[in-house]
């Protein structure tokens, strides 16, 4: 099935008229050297061509909604409707960002009630809700770690520890911060090596990025010695919230020793991938680096003001909150998915957050069990799975010359979509699996027979396996020439056709 | 129990394969001194038919008010197929399109909306964007700085009227990499171009040229680009993505052409949705294509010489370079380029170029309606989309009557801008009317005490 490019549907003069004020009203006042001579190279469709188009464009995605997504460290639970219509609402969807705060006082309730819910999952004391995608959350986790230490006139610890094991977001996002990375390795049996962490600590240290249960599926048991050394070396501990859902109710970051914590909402709090984003990052954090926060962050005025704003909620920025690490958007973050957050958080309550990490956890350690018990290798048998498990296929590779890749691909023609590939970097041909809790027992049984069928294919035809994928839009792709011939407009493939005369086809 | 499918025999065969006894036996590596039973501090969970109540109840205490307010997010009329579209499950639900192949849906869009927002930006390419405007802003001056051939600086010359928020996000993103941003001195609502002599002979990476600028008003783009591009520099287009429809686009500046334009997506599609989630655009020419950060989508072909999409040049990106990679970003904003490729599919050149005069003209109407009362002055021309005008009296007290009154009267510029005097930033789209613009007119005369005829 293929579905040609919207540019290539049009004629010229086709339009949606009804979409569009029906006169076009003079410009006679602007400088006539800065009015664009040849218009924009944009469509010429009417509105069900578009309607169509997209529709069928859509209809080439694997998504929650049509397919098991067991992608792993990316927690593609259920999206509830009721999130998204919710906070579409006309009275928080028409409001524009700059309104005042009395008329707002509805939306920003329901963003103060989200930011104490926060505080009650991760142990932290403070919360900022403005960071945009959990990049962004770790950007502003580790600005804080920084500032805190420039602030007590330390600022010479430039140094981010991160294990090996740790998203690239990590060691990315300390390079944007100023600071130098150091890496340390795994142990055999998942753990962190504790005693390489002991000697790179010092007075250079500013602090640890740790994702706990980590990116091997398993939850750092001697997390404590971890901040001891840390904290003992005057080092900061950051947690990257990815795998929340692990732990949820079960665990507080702030216990484990934690300063800092960045969660992605679009995971744990089930608000929508998007095809990418958006997402939210939202940052919590221990006393000592509340003051570091991003701005703006919502308050509520209490009885030290004049009693007629008692209880009003406000936004607190610059003027109350001198000593930020500042603003990280153009008004306050993404408030939709804020939005959706908490409609999910309500619809769950504290209760069924624990039962969210409880059955998350008995799904993942339930296929884990499964697919070891039909001949596959889990990378850390002897590890309790957390919310998400590592399978090796090394061996069926050396036997078979089918790969991880190739297990990837054949899934997909039996209408599943593939794990993480190759991530984490340290296991060989891995595939990391999270099935999360909103998927039901006979789904993970009929994702175990898949596997088992394909690892069973591998070893009689391993040619017919790495032909696959045979039934999606398109078969693999070449991504070699996508990056040699670049191709990335519609315009660079017609490059004689003056703009504006762009529908002739 | 919401959104777990488990019956009670699912869960105890479950649990029988594992080996263990109960869901909290799982939990048996979490050291004992760290478990927790609960968690007090959320409250109970609600039916959907509770949260719709509740949420409900709360969308309605938000005020509505008629718009007069842009300053960076702008209320236009999104074509009701937009989001209808743009929300079904398939767009929704799905994740970065990792797997090529099962992800052609959200490839070929994001392929089209690089191909509309480098052929409005008039570039040659397109990322498939960024968190927001401001970041795009901060983000485009990083790749200037990696990019910038001959300079050894690492600051951006940024003109005053630039958006003060932007400008304040940048330093926030920026300080940690010793970027500095250098303010170009401004008067008359644009940059001051004699200003421009006072820097001969210093060291900047790039220029950044705001499209309008944050007043409403033109700056001299040609002039600019082409001083700029003569000491070296690269220029950076900050630009109303509305705008570029009417308007030359960056890559016809000067002589030359912008070599990076950034901006806002809001404008494309976006609700103002209380400020966000938006998208922020970034596009720049063919040669700078390597040091752009974010996800770029790229055309090729499968085993069988079938065309199709997938994403590419990702050595550029954290996934693969780590701690050397352009940016930290993973994320484009997927779901908001949704909406915003299907917006422009809608609308067209010609249809947005209306939008875009429609807008122009409003706020021409309302410049003459409130410049009308007397005592009003607009002291800057000429303008687009968005103007200053000066009141006789502090710019606060006068909004909160409005906004009282049921109208959102537009920016206080008093803070950012103290030499504009009682400044105030208005606003008027395509979706205000003759009426709208009355009733403003009206309820200002009233706070300023002054008469109207009827």
């Amino acid at each position: 099935m293929r579905e040609p490019l919207i540019f290539d549907q049009g004629r010229p003069g086709r339009r949606a008229p009804s979409q569009a004020p029906g006169v076009a009203a003079p410009t006679d006042d602007l400088p006539a050297a800065l009015i664009r001579r040849t218009p924009p190279p944009l469509p010429e469709v009417s509105e069900l061509q578009v309607v169509r188009h997209f529709t069928r464009l859509s209809q080439l995605n694997f998504s929650i909604d049509t397919h098991f997504y067991p992608l792993g460290s990316c927690t593609m639970k259920y999206n509830p409707r009721a999130s998204n219509k919710l906070a579409m609402l006309p009275g928080f969807l028409d409001r524009h960002p700059l309104e005042p705060e009395g008329h707002a006082q509805g939306f920003l309730e329901c963003l103060f009630e989200l930011q104490e819910m926060l505080k009650a999952v991760t142990g932290m004391s403070g919360v900022s809700l403005t960071p945009m995608a959990g990049a962004q959350g770790e950007f502003a986790g580790v600005a804080m770690i920084r500032a805190y230490h420039v602030a007590r006139g330390d600022a010479g610890r430039t140094q981010i520890i991160v294990p090996d094991a740790a998203h690239g977001t990590n060691p990315a996002t300390a390079t944007m911060c100023g600071c130098d990375v150091v890496e340390i390795p795994t142990g055999p049996d998942g753990d962190v090596d504790v005693d390489a962490l002991r000697k790179v600590v010092g007075p250079q240290t500013a602090g640890i990025m740790l994702t706990n249960p980590s990116t091997l599926g398993a939850f750092e048991r001697r997390i404590a010695e971890i901040a001891a050394v840390v904290h003992g070396a005057g080092g900061l501990l950051y947690y990257d919230g990815a795998n929340l859902n692990a732990i949820l109710g079960r665990a507080l970051p702030a216990a484990m020793g934690f300063d800092v914590v960045h969660i992605n909402l679009h995971k744990t709090f089930s608000t929508p991938h998007g095809g990418g984003g958006p997402g939210a990052g939202i940052v919590a954090v221990t006393d000592r680096l509340e003051p570091f926060l991003p701005i703006p962050i919502v308050g509520r005025r209490d009885g030290q003001h004049d009693g007629q704003h008692d209880g009003q909620y406000c936004w607190l920025a610059e003027k109350d909150r001198p000593r930020s690490i500042g603003r990280l958007s153009g008004f306050m973050g993404n408030a939709g998915i804020l939005l959706r957050a908490y409609v999910y958080m309500r619809l769950l309550g504290g209760e069924g957050m624990r039962r969210v990490s409880g059955f998350a956890t008995l799904n993942a350690n339930y296929l884990m069990k499964r697919l070891a018990a039909a001949g596959f290798t889990p990378a850390y048998p002897q590890r309790r799975a957390s919310h998400e498990f590592i399978i090796t296929l090394k061996d069926i590779t050396r036997e078979t010359g089918v790969t991880a890749m190739d297990f990837a691909k054949a899934l997909l023609d039996k209408g599943f979509h593939a794990p993480t590939t190759y991530f984490p970097l340290l296991v060989p041909e891995c595939l990391l699996i999270e099935p999360t809790e909103s998927e039901a027992r006979q789904d993970l049984d009929g994702f175990a027979q898949a596997l088992i069928d394909i690892r069973d294919l591998a070893l009689r035809d391993p040619a017919e396996v790495k032909r696959a994928p045979l039934t999606t839009p398109v078969r693999r792709l070449d991504d070699v020439r996508a990056a040699k011939q670049l191709d990335l407009t519609w315009q660079s493939r017609h490059p004689a056709r003056p703009a504006g005369s762009h529908n002739q086809e | 129990m919401p959104f777990i499918p488990h019956t009670a025999d699912d869960t105890s065969a479950m649990l029988d394969a594992i080996g263990v006894r109960t869901i909290d036996d799982l939990f048996d590596e979490i050291p004992a001194a760290l478990r927790v039973d609960g968690l007090p501090g959320v409250p109970a969970g609600l039916s959907e038919a509770a949260i719709t109540r509740l949420m409900r109840e709360r969308a309605a205490r938000n005020v509505p008010s008629i718009c007069f307010l842009g300053a960076g997010a702008y209320e236009h009329h999104i074509p009701a197929a937009v989001w209808e579209i743009a929300t079904r499950g398939e767009f929704y639900s799905a994740y970065t399109p990792y797997q090529a192949e099962a992800s052609q849906g959200t490839l070929q869009l994001i392929y089209e909306y690089q191909s509309m927002l480098a052929g409005l930006t008039g570039l040659d390419v397109s990322n498939a964007s960024l968190y927001d405007g401001a970041t795009a802003f901060a983000e485009a001056c990083l790749m200037a700085v990696r990019s910038a051939r001959g300079a050894r600086s690492r600051r951006v010359l940024v003109p005053r009227y630039v958006n003060p928020v932007w400008r304040k996000v940048a330093r926030a993103l920026l300080a940690g990499q010793n970027v500095e941003l250098v303010e170009l001195a401004a008067s008359t609502g644009r940059t001051d171009l004699a200003a421009l002599g006072a820097l001969e002979g210093q060291d900047f990476a790039a220029l950044c040229i705001p499209y309008p600028n944050f007043l409403g008003g033109f700056e001299p783009v040609d002039e600019l680009t082409d001083w700029a591009h003569a000491r070296g520099m690269l220029v950076i287009a900050a630009c109303n993505p509305t705008a570029l429809a009417l308007l030359k686009p960056p890559g016809e500046w000067g002589t030359k052409g912008a070599d990076i334009a950034c901006g806002e997506g809001q404008p494309l599609g976006i609700p103002l949705g209380s400020g966000g989630p938006y998208f922020g655009f970034l596009a720049c020419r063919q040669a700078l294509v390597r040091q752009m950060p974010g996800r770029i989508v790229g055309g090729t072909v499968d085993v069988e010489g079938r065309p199709g999409f997938t994403l590419t040049l990702q050595a550029r990106e954290q996934h693969i370079r780590r701690s050397k990679a352009t940016s930290n970003i993973c994320t484009n904003q997927g779901l908001m380029v949704t909406a915003a490729t299907i917006y422009l599919s809608l609308l067209g050149s010609e249809g947005l170029r209306r939008v875009a005069a429609q807008c122009h003209a409003n706020t021409r109407s309302l410049v003459g309606a409130l410049t009308g009362l007397g005592g009003i002055s607009a002291p800057f021309a000429p303008y687009f989309h968005e103007a200053v005008l000066t009141l006789p009296r502090p710019v606060a007290p006068v909004l909160g009557k409005l906004a009282a009154a049921g109208i959102l009267g537009g920016y206080d510029l008093s803070a950012d801008f103290p030499e504009l005097g009682h400044g105030l930033l208005v606003c008027a789209t395509e979706l205000r009317t003759a009426e709208d613009i009355d009733a403003y007119r009206r309820a200002l005369a009233g706070v300023l005490g002054v008469a109207v005829a009827a």
